[in-house]
């Protein structure tokens, strides 16, 4: 089916850190890709670069056969109304209510008449059982509920591509299995192309196509979810089993403890 | 050295800074202005800052009106010279304290509710999502906050200085029995229209200008944590207050000090 995403030799710094080594990945299009690795390897700052709110420092990113880092702000506009993301925080505008957060989209970049936005708007709600809370606030939702309008909200302009930024994170095991299931309906339903970040291993098993594991600013293993499960790499295994010490060591880079007590230098 | 070194690092964090807020405000005000997308964004947000601290310059106004009606009378009574009352109230209003003292207020009620509300809509990615919508959060969010701090603050302190001299007038007037007609007809002959009313609304507008513009400015960027926020906050208030104080002194040199 060919690529939606093409990532080649990308490296990233944050200052003098190395977040990304020259790494390539690709996200092929009517799949659902996951990328895993530990809280902080920079799952976040990938999402960001795929939709050009950072530059890489070298190395290219394609969507759709076009260099993300090269576009100007017109264009790069023009590409992320084909591409949605669903942040951690689910981010739904505090001081609208559910139905006109998934409006937002619609009223921001097309000219339809309010009563074709009222019905969109109560489909996409629907899609994601939240139409009896249309009128709610966010602050009036639970977790798992804010995070399915703030799904209303990213398919509203039914995108191309849609990522999702630790969807579980936090969440209770039904709402997690609610959105395990909507992910992978969504995906099928509207022949979208999703890119889930996690770090839960099970959950993610069951959705995705393709998996790409981070870890130490490159990817350390990949492949279908059947080819990880079975990978020999001890990096690999050490992220799935959650093994606290292993390759990826316990222990943040420090100097060796007899010494800071002994008060060396 | 070492604390050269330092002072040289702060020296360029603030200049870049500096670049930073100009860069932001120029996004925001110069580059593409929508004025049909913008002005109910604009008229929503005059509501939320000027409505809401009508309250406040209301009751400070009257209050410092009143204030100065006692100590005006107090101090002139002595001289024989109640009868310039009308005149004093309303010239300390117009020129100083109403710009001044409703920036400072503006900036304690407004201001910091501002950079909270902003800061906090970047700590919560709403910033970020917006632009993953293609939708610019300087247009958007940045813009209209900074056109209602313009609007709102001229017009508020108009609204102090009208209080205050009828708290000047409540005081002197119908407590310690200056003459009524006095009060008016001094007052009306010795203020000039474009010397003292319209200097105090040229201050208003550039205390406007500044305060907003840092309020936005901090909350555009905060660090988006609890800590960055609250910090953001109280800069807002301690950089607006500071800088109108100084800018006080500034225009009150140019337009009235060197005849
Ligand atoms: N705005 C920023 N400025 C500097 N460093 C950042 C910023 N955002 C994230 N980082 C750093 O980059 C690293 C990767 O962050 P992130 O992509 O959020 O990780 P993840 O999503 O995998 O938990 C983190 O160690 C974080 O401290
Ligand atoms: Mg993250």
């Amino acid at each position: 089916m060919g690529n939606l995403v093409e990532i080649d030799n990308l490296t990233f710094y944050r200052g003098e850190r190395v977040i990304y080594d020259n790494i390539s990945l690709t996200i092929e299009k009517g799949k659902t890709t996951a990328i895993m690795g530990p809280s902080g390897i920079g799952k976040t700052t990938l999402l960001r670069l795929i939709g050009g709110q950072l530059r890489p420092d070298s190395g290219d990113i394609r969507f759709k056969g076009e260099s993300i880092p090269a576009m100007n702000r017109r264009t790069l506009f023009k590409a992320r109304r084909q591409m949605s993301m669903l942040f951690q925080s689910g981010a739904l505008f505090t001081d609208m209510t559910v139905f006109d957060n998934v409006a937002f989209p619609l009223r921001e970049h097309t000219k339809l008449s309010e009563d074709l936005i009222r019905t969109m708007v109560l489909m996409k709600l629907q899609a994601v059982g939240l139409r009896g809370a249309a009128d709610l606030m966010p602050s009036e939702l639970s977790g798992g509920m804010a995070r399915r309008a703030a799904l209303a909200r990213a398919i509203s302009l039914d995108p191309d591509l849609i990522m999702y930024d630790e969807p579980f994170a936090g969440q209770d095991p039904i709402s997690m299995g609610v959105l395990v299931k909507l992910i992978k309906g969504l995906n099928d339903a509207l022949n979208l192309t999703s890119v889930v970040v996690t770090h839960d291993v099970t959950e993610v098993m069951t959705i995705a196509d393709y998996i790409y594991i981070l870890a130490e600013q490159r990817i350390i293993g990949e492949g279908t979810p059947e080819q990880i499960r079975q990978s020999e790499s001890p990096l690999v295994q050490q992220f799935l089993q959650g093994q606290a010490d292993g390759p990826v060591p316990f222990h943040f880079p420090a100097q060796s403890l007899e010494n800071a007590l002994l008060g060396g230098a | 050295m070492e604390s050269l070194i330092n002072l040289g690092s702060r020296t360029l964090g603030k200049a870049s800074a500096l670049g930073r807020a100009f860069l932001m405000l120029m996004g925001a005000i110069v580059a593409r202005p929508q004025p049909l997308k913008n002005t109910p964004l604009v008229i929503n947000q005059i509501y939320v800052v000027g409505v809401q601290s009508l309250l406040i310059i209301l009751v400070s106004g009257l209050f410092i009106g009143m204030v100065m009606g006692l100590q005006g009378y107090t101090i002139l009574v002595s001289y024989g010279a109640e009868g310039s009352l009308g005149p004093m109230v309303a010239l300390s209003l117009l020129r100083e304290l109403g710009p001044v003292v409703t920036a400072l207020l503006f900036a304690g009620r407004a201001g910091s509710a501002l950079t909270a509300e902003i800061g906090l809509m970047k700590a919560t990615e709403q910033l970020s999502s917006l632009e993953m919508m293609a939708v610019d959060p300087l247009r958007r969010i940045v813009a209209p906050r900074f056109w209602a701090g313009m609007i709102s603050m001229p017009l508020l302190a108009i609204i102090f200085s009208a209080v205050g001299i009828l708290g000047g007038h409540l005081v002197g007037v119908d407590w310690l029995g200056v003459d009524s007609g006095t009060y008016w007809s001094v007052m009306q002959a010795t203020v000039d229209f474009d010397k003292d009313i319209m200097n105090g609304v040229i201050k208003s507008i550039l205390f406007a200008m500044v305060c907003t513009w840092i309020a936005i400015f901090k909350g555009y960027d905060a660090i988006p944590t609890s800590e960055g926020i609250s910090k953001a906050t109280t800069q807002t208030v301690v950089y607006s207050s500071l800088a109108v104080l100084g800018l006080d002194f500034v225009l009150t040199a140019l337009m009235f000090g060197i005849e």
